[in-house]
């Protein structure tokens, strides 16, 4: 112990180990790869963008985006904004974007709720409907989503009668081949009370809801949410709408000669590529729920009846919180995969975003470049906040774990 | 803890048992079964691995549905009839071997769940006698946790206390301790033998024999779906009458 070497051992070892040279530290080395990576992509990124404005010059084909401020000169068959052939292509642009968002959105809300409802009906203890579900799911996810656009707009559709001899509902409601036709409502300025008032009601139903869960919890004692805030949501508005003096009138269509005048018509190829969309994605859905709820392991059933909770209790308290951990990030894909599908809507002529920009002003203006780039963004964009928005909701349910 | 001898309006009887019969399929996996617990008894049911112990205790609060015979616990007749079963399940706690806690709870709010939702007791009064009980298994501390984040030993005595939240007259044990590692092994059956002396129905499915003799009034040896033999601790251990019990004996205790 004396020896002085000895005696110095045991301190260098308990001090930190040395540190490793630069090229020996793994998170030195994979930073420095990754900013090599991020270097040579911009090089190439920047040759090609550079190659082919050149390439685009020389030939004598126009650069940039100012078409985008040029009149388009062509008709779209439904426009949730005001348009007409003198618009922009930059309108046309927001034209097919929202008519894209219109058949994701709608398409996202049935595919789901077909779904869940499909994904439970399979685990019924009930052996019809588990068949039927089945059925169901092993037949539509097998079928390419193409072939189903094509066969209701082709197949099905198609069947329904002209529009003079349109199947109605009360003289109101008009269903045949070139649509369905409702009437469209014709608002005057006092209706914006009403809308107050839903929202209103909305924010009341919400409150009636916290209260509700606070008392529950307080004092134990139960109060009938559901049908609470359905009148209040319904009952609300009404009173509103009619105190203010009915400030709504309906155009009713009316048939004149061989087409309806008035009204609002819902064009064939929105119904039918929701309906498809939304039917296919079901399938899948259904097979995602189906195996989240059945991977909650089966104790956890028995615990919760163990303890005297009602079968619909465990469901909703213990099985779908833990399902919900395995289903969301498989439902996200689907509702990706959902909005790029709406892509498929050109083969039936939809004028989702992809036919009437990609398609018929690329074709008008011969700018490839700059409208493929500007649509493949678009996607990417919308499947990015799909994605954050399901990741922020997955977090909330994730499970804490030593 | 409730004492089961104060309450003389409910029968003497807590479970009862008559010629229970059960069957998955082809296998007859209950045979005749008779047996009556008395209010307060300790009973410590073993035997060997698919002798159909857990299927018995599992009858009593209809986790499985017996076939034939009768079941009556705490007065009330086990039949189709959803108001008996949900009756007779407030009333029985179950603790099984592998804890089976909700992982998506905190520890507090695994206690608290069946309290607010089937006895619809308010949060705050569920709250308090959740920590009373977590108290009482010694992790009040980790009430806040997840299951995720504590150990074997003790997951499972927050189980005990997530069950006697709901104040229950009866507890079943199905092996609490078989899926432990050793060393937490004690803690488990420290918190069982307390519960034991505080007066409280146990039908414990256990190899533990330090356990059975410590609290057991008495022990049953099943074999086969039936019950082989039922005796106070010391004679069975010590003077086994049928060849199985003395069988599965010197094979549990090693020799
Ligand atoms: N759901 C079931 N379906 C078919 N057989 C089962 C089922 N559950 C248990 N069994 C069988 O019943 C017998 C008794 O099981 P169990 O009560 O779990 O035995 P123990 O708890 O004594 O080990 C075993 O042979 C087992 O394989
Ligand atoms: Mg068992």
């Amino acid at each position: 112990m004396t020896d002085p070497n000895l005696s110095a051992t045991p301190q260098t070892l308990s001090t930190v180990p040395s540190k490793p040279s630069f090229w020996n530290d793994p998170q030195k080395r994979a930073l420095v790869f990754q900013v090599l990576l991020v270097i040579g992509i911009g090089i190439l990124l920047w040759f090609i963008f550079s190659n082919t404005l050149h390439n685009l010059e020389k030939r004598g084909i126009r650069t940039g985006f100012d078409f985008l401020s040029r009149p388009a000169g062509f008709g779209i068959s439904q426009t949730l904004i005001p348009y007409t052939e003198a618009s922009t292509f930059g309108r046309t642009f927001f034209v097919g974007l929202l008519n894209t968002l219109l058949v994701a959105g709608l398409g996202i809300i049935f595919a789901t709720i077909l779904g869940f409802a499909v994904g439970i009906a399979r685990l019924s203890t009930n052996w019809l409907i588990s068949r039927i579900a089945l059925v169901f799911i092993e037949t539509i996810r097998n079928i390419p989503p193409l072939l189903q656009i094509l066969f209701w707009y082709r197949a099905i559709l198609p069947l329904l009668p002209g529009p003079k001899d349109s199947m109605s509902l009360a003289e109101l409601f008009y269903l045949h081949k070139r649509g369905l036709t409702i009437p469209a409502p014709l608002t005057e300025p006092a209706f914006v009370w009403t809308l107050w008032a839903v929202l209103g009601a909305l924010v009341l139903a919400f409150l009636i809801a916290r209260w509700a869960k606070y008392r529950r919890e307080s004092t134990g004692q139960q109060f009938p949410v559901f049908w609470t805030v359905l009148v209040v949501i319904i009952g609300l508005p009404t009173l509103v709408f009619f105190l203010t003096g009915s400030p709504l009138n309906w155009d009713i269509p009316a048939l004149r000669g061989f087409n309806f005048q008035g009204g609002l018509t819902v064009i064939p190829e929105l119904t039918a590529l929701l309906l498809a969309l939304s039917i296919y994605t079901a399938a899948f859905i259904a097979e995602i729920v189906r195996s989240g709820i059945q991977s909650v392991y089966k104790g956890q059933t028995e615990a919760a009846s163990a303890l005297g909770l009602r079968p619909n209790r465990t469901l909703q308290l213990v099985v779908i919180p833990q399902a919900m951990r395995v289903i969301i990030p498989q439902l996200t894909s689907q509702y990706l995969n959902l909005t790029k599908n709406t892509s498929l809507g050109v083969a039936i002529g939809y004028p989702d975003l992809v036919n009437v920009f990609a398609g018929t002003t690329l074709n008008q203006t011969g700018q490839a470049v700059e409208i493929i780039f500007m649509t493949m963004l678009v996607y990417l964009v919308i499947s990015l906040v799909i994605s954050m928005f399901m990741n922020w909701y997955n977090k909330r349910m994730a499970l804490v774990e030593r | 803890m409730e004492n089961a001898n104060a309450t003389n309006a409910k029968p003497e009887i807590a479970v009862s048992l008559r010629d229970v019969n059960k069957w998955y399929g082809e296998f007859h996996v209950l045979k005749n079964v008779n047996l009556d617990v008395e209010r307060g008894q300790r009973i410590v049911i073993c035997g060997p691995s698919g002798s159909g112990k857990s299927t018995m205790i599992r009858c009593i609060n209809r986790l499985e549905e017996h076939q034939a015979g009768q079941i009556i616990v705490d007065g009330i007749e086990l039949n189709n009839d959803l108001k008996n079963i949900d009756q007779i399940r407030r009333e029985v706690g179950m603790v099984f071997q592998h804890f089976n806690l909700f992982p998506h709870l905190t520890v507090l709010e695994n206690c608290c769940l069946a309290p607010m939702w089937v006895r619809k007791i308010p949060r705050k009064q569920a709250e308090a006698t959740a920590m009373e009980y977590l108290e009482r298994v010694k992790i009040p501390h980790q009430a806040k946790k997840y299951p995720g984040q504590l150990s074997g030993g003790q997951q499972q005595r927050v189980a005990i206390a997530r069950s006697l939240c709901m104040k229950p007259r009866i507890m079943l044990f199905d092996e609490p301790t078989s899926a432990l590692d050793p060393e937490m092994i004690k803690e488990v059956l420290d918190t069982m033998i307390e519960l034991a002396e505080s007066g409280m129905t146990m039908l414990c499915v256990t190899h533990e024999m330090g356990f059975a003799k410590t609290v057991a009034d008495s022990v049953i040896f099943m074999d086969a779906g039936q019950i082989i033999e039922m005796n106070t601790p010391d004679e069975f251990f010590n003077h086994p009458q049928h060849e199985r019990s003395k069988l599965f004996l010197s094979q549990i205790l090693g020799h």
